[in-house]
């Protein structure tokens, strides 16, 4: 396999520089909150959870395709590991949150008081 | 890697070993799907968290003001700060795991010790790390009252900054004793007594006129609503229990499920760093034996590898969702 026999370390180190960047990002927006993302709504999530959300699946695709070396796979491996988790990932967390959501409608909503 | 070659000279003797379906071996595509499998787990643990998190939204615990410790800074506020350092410490094992793989596709045995050692210190500092996160979870910080209906009151001053119940609680005489299996025959077990008895909580809060009470709701600006002098009073009557800490039963952030989740899936997270940490010194005595060298193969540490990096990568999940969102 022509991959494993040329050295790798210029990418690993720069993808360790890309992880950390995002990280560095991230904790700094976590702090900071800036008011115009904190505050606004976007399909029932402010805006800043939005960008972390993303920049999370940006690093867990450095993660997946530079560490453990995905990009060097064939795609049917690719597509057999990554398919089967994109679609049962987004169809769980979609119908749960959506019950959750309804959930916390039926508890302000109804005539019942849940937390007293 | 000569005999991973699937070619037409072997479409012959299909059934006769040797084939590598989809170009990795066996192992390595067992490693994968182990990891698909166990990522859905965690996915199913993390999705859980976020129906709960949407079902009690509006009395959800802000993660800032729970996670804010770091070592050596007592009672400086320092949200995040820690966990970012853990998430370095994990990604930084990660580049050193992956730099390992590469080491070992080259051959070059003393190169892939060091690095699968440097992992491994890694992961035990990732590991003490938690350990000390958790302690801090669960020792508390400022305690908290609980009311008849299982929600949790806690105390600020008028500038809302959070009071301790140590600083204001009144002493009273109590005949409440801790009661032990010593001194009562058919005594089984109890629940641990709080430092102070509620009495003592409620008396020393109608003693200090400066403090208010702050319920779970979040207000408009996404803060928890501080009540009005007369209103905390009021709110009061209905206190039940003293809250220190956090255990499985209750905890004194917030709602209930939120230190259950924190525990279970963070600790479950933990005991995959554990095994991983375990797996990569079973890996590390074999490379540094020549187990690796004499088949000419470093394979197994690429397999490990994928599991290490696995763990970094539910690790950067849980901290955005327990630490971030």
């Amino acid at each position: 396999m022509a991959h494993s026999h040329e050295s790798n370390t210029k990418r690993i180190w720069y993808v360790f520089g890309l992880l950390s960047v995002i990280t560095i990002v991230e904790v700094i927006l976590g702090i900071a909150k800036p008011e115009s993302l904190y505050m606004s709504n976007l399909f029932q999530m402010n805006l800043l959870n939005w960008i972390f959300i993303i920049l999370t699946v940006v690093k867990a695709y450095y993660i997946m395709w530079a560490f453990m070396h995905l990009e060097g796979e064939k795609s049917s491996l690719r597509w057999s590991i990554v398919a089967p988790l994109v679609f049962l990932i987004i169809y769980l967390v979609f119908i749960l949150l959506i019950e959750g959501n309804y959930i916390f409608e039926v508890f302000r909503d109804a005539q019942y008081k849940w937390i007293f | 890697m000569a005999a991973t070659v699937t070619t037409t000279a072997t479409t012959g003797k299909t059934w006769g070993g040797g084939n590598e379906p989809m170009g990795a071996s066996y192992g390595k595509m067992m490693m994968w799907f182990f990891i698909v499998s166990d990522a859905l787990t965690f996915s199913g643990f993390l999705a859980a968290y976020g129906f709960s998190r949407f079902k009690f939204i509006e009395t959800w615990p802000i993660a800032d003001e729970v996670f804010n410790h770091f070592p050596f800074l007592h009672g400086v506020d320092a949200p995040m700060y820690y966990v970012a350092l853990m998430t370095f410490i994990l990604i930084f094992s990660s580049v050193t795991m992956v730099l390992a793989v590469d080491a070992g596709h080259h051959m070059k045995k003393t190169k892939v010790a060091v690095y699968m050692l440097l992992t491994i210190v890694g992961g035990f500092i990732f590991l003490g790390s938690q350990a000390w996160e958790w302690k801090n979870f669960i020792k508390g910080e400022y305690g908290a009252i609980e009311t008849k209906g299982g929600a949790i009151l806690q105390f600020v001053d008028t500038s809302g900054n959070r009071v301790k119940l140590a600083d204001f609680a009144a002493h009273l005489p109590t005949n409440q004793v801790q009661k032990k299996k010593s001194n009562g025959i058919w005594f089984q077990d109890g629940a641990t007594l709080p430092t102070y008895t509620v009495e003592e909580v409620v008396e020393g809060f109608k003693a200090n006129p400066n403090l208010l009470v702050r319920t779970e709701f979040l207000t408009d600006k996404k803060q928890k609503t501080i009540l009005t002098r007369d209103q905390s009073i009021k709110r009061l009557a209905e206190a039940h229990y003293v809250v220190e800490g956090a255990n499985l039963i209750r905890n004194e952030y917030g709602h209930k499920l939120f230190a259950n989740f924190f525990f279970f899936i963070t600790g479950f997270h933990g005991f995959h760093v554990f095994s991983g940490v375990m797996i990569n010194i079973l890996i590390f005595l074999n490379v540094i034996l020549g187990t690796y060298e004499k088949r000419r193969s470093y394979e197994m540490v690429e397999k490990v590898g994928l599991y290490w990096h696995f763990v970094d990568l539910v690790w950067v999940f849980v901290f955005t969702f327990f630490y971030l969102v």
